[in-house]
């Protein structure tokens, strides 16, 4: 190699530098479809919740909103709807997860980078760990029939989880922590609104994030 | 005036070495695979880059097991790291002195 740097080779030998110590530090295959198929799974399962909270409207002629005499007739409409929402809530998290993951492979792919190396691995601990106590706490929640807390809980953990993973990703993702730190915080006070702050939060934010990022990282490289 | 290209650091002349000390000034140990397909090159280009850096005292190697299978990991040592900054404070000048 040449002792006798001229500038262009400076300029290059700087870029190769902060390449790879983002390469070798954060995991930066994260894809933007990923957050538009994960947002799109969060609609459909805010959309199903709703229409079953409706039809348990419809079939109990109670008002979760209003409140009042849980009657027998009552109690176990609500055990229908207890259940069917874990179900509805289980299965948009497992497809949001899958889809999610799909893209991402993909795109790690035509980069070149292994799906499973130490930044994966640190960014997955980073992200897991609190959700994993998250969801804990909801599930006592719901233990407790705290059922207003689950919306704004999921939306917390997450926002923090999300600003913890963005030490080990492209950075940006701080921002969507963010933004779903907001919406939860917002939510505690106004708790009978759980459902459209979690799909703002889990649906529109997700589908603007992945958009976002797919123009500043995907676009030019054409790696779609 | 000083002539800024004596304090670029000629061990750093080679790409992939510098690409090494890049990975290892922010990861605490990386393993020799993990190097490879960071940098993307063969096993015996590595290893020689690798062996230069450990001559110059930038880099320590720690050879260890999983299982069976050797596993050779590699990390920075005080004199790499100060080694490596100088180079970029140096890289710094040149541009600064170029504009």
């Amino acid at each position: 190699m040449d002792t006798q740097h001229p500038p262009q080779g400076t300029i290059q030998d700087i870029r190769s530098i902060k390449r790879m110590m983002e390469r070798s530090s954060r995991f930066i295959s994260l894809s933007g479809w990923s957050g538009v198929a994960a947002g799109i799974c969060a609609l459909g399962g805010a959309y199903a919740a709703w229409s079953r909270l409706q039809e348990f409207r419809n079939n109990s002629g109670y008002r979760i909103e209003e409140g009042g005499e849980i009657t027998t007739h009552v109690y176990n409409h609500l055990q229908l709807l207890r259940t069917d929402l874990v179900w509805i809530a289980a299965i948009t998290f497992v497809a949001a997860l899958i889809s999610a993951f799909l893209f991402t492979w993909i795109r790690s792919r035509k980069n070149g980078t292994p799906i499973w190396d130490r930044t994966v691995q640190r960014l997955t601990w980073n992200t897991v760990l609190p959700m994993a106590v998250g969801g804990l706490f909801l599930l006592r929640s719901m233990e407790l029939d705290y059922y207003n807390l689950v919306a704004p809980g999921c939306l917390v953990f997450y926002g923090l989880a999300l600003v913890n993973a963005s030490k080990y990703t492209l950075g940006e993702i701080r921002y969507l922590g963010y933004g779903q730190l907001i919406l939860g915080i917002i939510n505690l006070w106004q708790l009978s609104y759980g459902l459209y702050f979690w799909a703002a939060g889990f649906g529109i934010l997700h589908i603007i994030y992945g958009i976002v990022m797919w123009y500043r990282h995907e676009r030019a490289s054409g790696t779609n | 005036m000083k002539n800024p290209i004596e304090n670029l650091n000629k061990v750093f002349d080679s790409r992939i070495r510098l690409g090494v000390m890049s990975i290892l000034v922010v990861n605490e140990e990386v393993s020799f695979n993990d190097l490879k397909k960071m940098m993307e090159v063969t096993d015996g280009n590595l290893a020689s880059h690798l062996i230069h850096l450990e001559e110059n005292g930038y880099i320590k190697v720690h050879k260890g097991f999983i299982g069976r299978k050797t596993n050779t990991t590699y990390s920075i040592t005080k004199a790499g790291e100060k080694a490596f900054k100088e180079h970029i404070e140096a890289l710094e000048n040149m541009i600064r002195g170029v504009r």
